[in-house]
């Protein structure tokens, strides 16, 4: 099997003569996978938690319950965090924010990279190289500093944050999105659209694109794994526009010190954290594996 | 056997490549100065906050030549850049070249060890779990090396001082601060979680593409040939299929090396490790412009130079890709 790194998906050409596979058969034949199906089970119980979380927590997020750090018990179930607030209530509010700055994030990055991407493979001339080089100013960024130095300058708000995440999401998946829609570009069809008049943005889109979404659904839920972790380590390194915000990164920051004694209160968060970015992880392997399996049974007919 | 070098082909594609590598270079400078400095509002102010006096601000100000045009004061930062002279840090009120020159000692040597650690690690699981192909040990690895890259450093490390530091075994240190002055090699064991966690967020994704890159090699037919042959299934997997296996794994290296660049602030700050990483998470919440941007270009440098030598290496070890040239 083909490992799930969308880098190399996109260097898996498409076979020739094959029409594309389309996103939704793709994502069904992937849940024949028993990790597809764990990914969707266990990213669903996270978004759950974070949907429906607020509304049946035991205690306001920041009301005193018991004592700073006071170990499970009566009232609090995985006991108090650093300010005596509810632990298992922090948690339920506590990935809403996470998770939809996530998603807006790659969302925005996703769209910007497969119109760069798809434009850059289309054009085939100096546009190409412009705009590739572009990318590799931004991919010079680890995403994090970006974000950080963002934070620095503007300070940590969340649209901040967000547009951070997005502009360095954006060059990796371009390149996804040019090398797949590179082998693409030579084929017959797309002489053929260009022969007939059909306009460019509908080359791009309607013949394009669906033959590039096999890697990009893998490189999109890798970002969105990266996006969730740089968020929550974000909240981690201090930076939120609120002390006392619930937030999973935040709380595992604001209880570690107090490990030995009082784990829950970083641990719940972790948990979250770990189970959201594996669940995510493990749907892009689920894809990249089924869409591997599609290309290799094509290459032997 | 050897194929005959053409080092013109080959020193033209470095010069290229060293070319391309400093537009780049000249580019992220004109990005870490449009964000630090030519951003709509007042820097000195986002320095200062709202309560600071006029003269305060007129000082600072004079300080980071705002008073300048735009583009003369990007030319001032990059001739300083250029020169060595980073200009001095807002909070720490030295040198930020004299602050962060221990620093990067520091982090330097965290890398290294990590990188010594995940490399050959990674290259072994990667290697044994293709010639087991489907077998016991590359299911275990794959789908536990699957898990362990979709968790963030901090989680990993938090985890890591769970299990080895505080609440399970007590075995070592939870801090791991470097006392001012003295060297991270005096204290081994302040290393072992720091670099633990960063051989943990980088060795499964080089493990799986060496996995990868292994498994086509070993599917080719120059692999069955050495096979039929009847070299001994060990020269097969030396000679024949590793050298040709790593063309890719350089890349993946290299960008895993720039991917601990960025990771070291997180983990740092963890362990409270005297690094440029978290100096830079200081310099954020500091609002320490000039430490931040001297940071942002270090790191960015660091990326360009990394996929400069992976490709020159790519290049090196693989001569099918000179015909290109």
């Amino acid at each position: 099997m083909i490992p799930a790194a969308g880098a190399d998906m996109a260097a898996e050409a498409v076979p020739l003569d094959a029409p594309p596979v389309r996103a939704t058969s793709l994502l069904r034949r992937s849940l024949r996978l028993w990790r597809t199906r764990i990914g969707i089970a266990l990213v669903g119980l996270l978004v759950l938690i974070a949907i429906v979380g607020p509304f049946i927590a035991p205690h306001g997020s920041s009301a005193f319950v018991a004592a700073p750090f006071s170990p499970p018990g009566k009232g609090a179930v995985f006991g108090t965090d650093h300010l005596g607030q509810d632990v298992l209530s922090r948690l339920l509010d506590g990935g809403r924010s996470i998770l939809l700055m996530a998603l807006i994030a790659t969302a925005a990055g996703l769209i910007a990279g497969v119109v760069i991407g798809l434009v850059a493979a289309y054009a085939r001339n100096a546009l190409d190289d412009v705009l590739m080089r572009g990318m590799d100013v931004i991919m010079a960024f680890p995403q994090i500093m970006l974000a950080l130095v963002a934070a620095a300058v503007v300070g940590p708000h969340p649209w901040v944050i967000i547009v951070a995440i997005a502009l360095t999401t954006v060059p990796r998946i371009a390149r996804v999105a040019r090398g797949a829609a590179l082998p693409v570009v030579e084929r017959d069809f797309i002489a053929c659209s260009e022969a007939m008049g059909v306009p460019r943005w509908r080359i791009l889109f309607g013949d394009l694109l669906p033959n590039t979404l096999g890697p990009l659904m893998v490189e999109a839920s890798l970002r969105m794994t990266y996006s969730i972790g740089v968020i929550a380590a974000l909240a981690f390194l201090g930076l939120s526009t609120n002390p006392n915000d619930p937030n999973w990164g935040l709380m595992i920051q604001d209880n570690r010190t107090a490990l030995a004694f009082q784990p829950w209160g970083a641990v719940m968060p972790i948990i979250a954290i770990a189970l959201l970015t594996m669940g995510t992880g493990l749907i892009g392997d689920g894809i990249a594996r089924t869409a591997a399996g599609i290309d290799r049974s094509r290459g032997a007919e | 056997m050897r194929a005959r070098f053409r080092w013109g082909g080959v020193s033209r594609f470095i010069v290229r490549r060293l070319l391309l590598g400093l537009i780049v270079l000249f580019m992220v400078s004109l990005v870490v100065f449009a964000a630090t400095q030519a951003l709509p509002g007042d820097p000195a102010r986002a320095i200062l906050g709202r309560s600071a006096t006029p003269a305060a601000l007129a000082a600072l100000r004079r300080h980071l030549h705002l008073n300048q045009a735009v583009f003369s004061q990007y030319w001032t930062w990059l001739t300083g850049l250029l020169r060595g002279k980073l200009g001095t840090s807002i909070a720490a009120q030295v040198p930020v070249t004299t602050l962060l020159a221990p620093k990067l000692v520091n982090s330097a040597v965290l890398v290294a060890v990590s990188a010594v650690v995940s490399i050959p690690l990674s290259i072994a699981i990667g290697s044994w779990a293709a010639l087991k192909r489907d077998k016991i040990f590359d299911t275990l690895s794959s789908n536990l090396l699957l898990v362990l890259a979709a968790l963030p450093e901090f989680v990993v490390a938090v985890v890591l001082v769970l299990l080895l530091a505080t609440t399970v075994f007590q075995v070592l240190p939870a801090i791991s601060t470097i006392p001012p002055g003295s060297r991270p090699w005096n204290f081994p064991s302040y290393l072992v979680l720091p670099a633990l966690t960063l051989v943990i967020a980088v060795a499964p994704y080089v493990a799986r593409i060496v996995r990868a890159s292994m498994i086509e090699v070993l599917e080719s037919d120059y692999v069955e040939m050495a096979r039929l042959k009847g070299l001994p299934e060990r020269t097969v997997m030396l000679r024949h299929a590793l050298p040709n296996a790593l063309g890719p794994v350089f890349q993946v290296i290299a960008l895993n090396l720039a991917y601990l660049a960025g990771g070291i602030v997180v983990v740092e700050y963890v362990f409270n490790y005297g690094g440029i990483g978290s100096a830079m998470q200081e310099a954020v919440i500091n609002h320490d412009l000039p430490v931040v941007q001297a940071l942002a270009m270090l790191i960015a440098a660091v990326y360009v130079v990394l996929n400069l030598l992976a490709d020159v290496a790519t290049i090196t070890v693989t001569p099918r890709l000179r015909t290109r040239l």
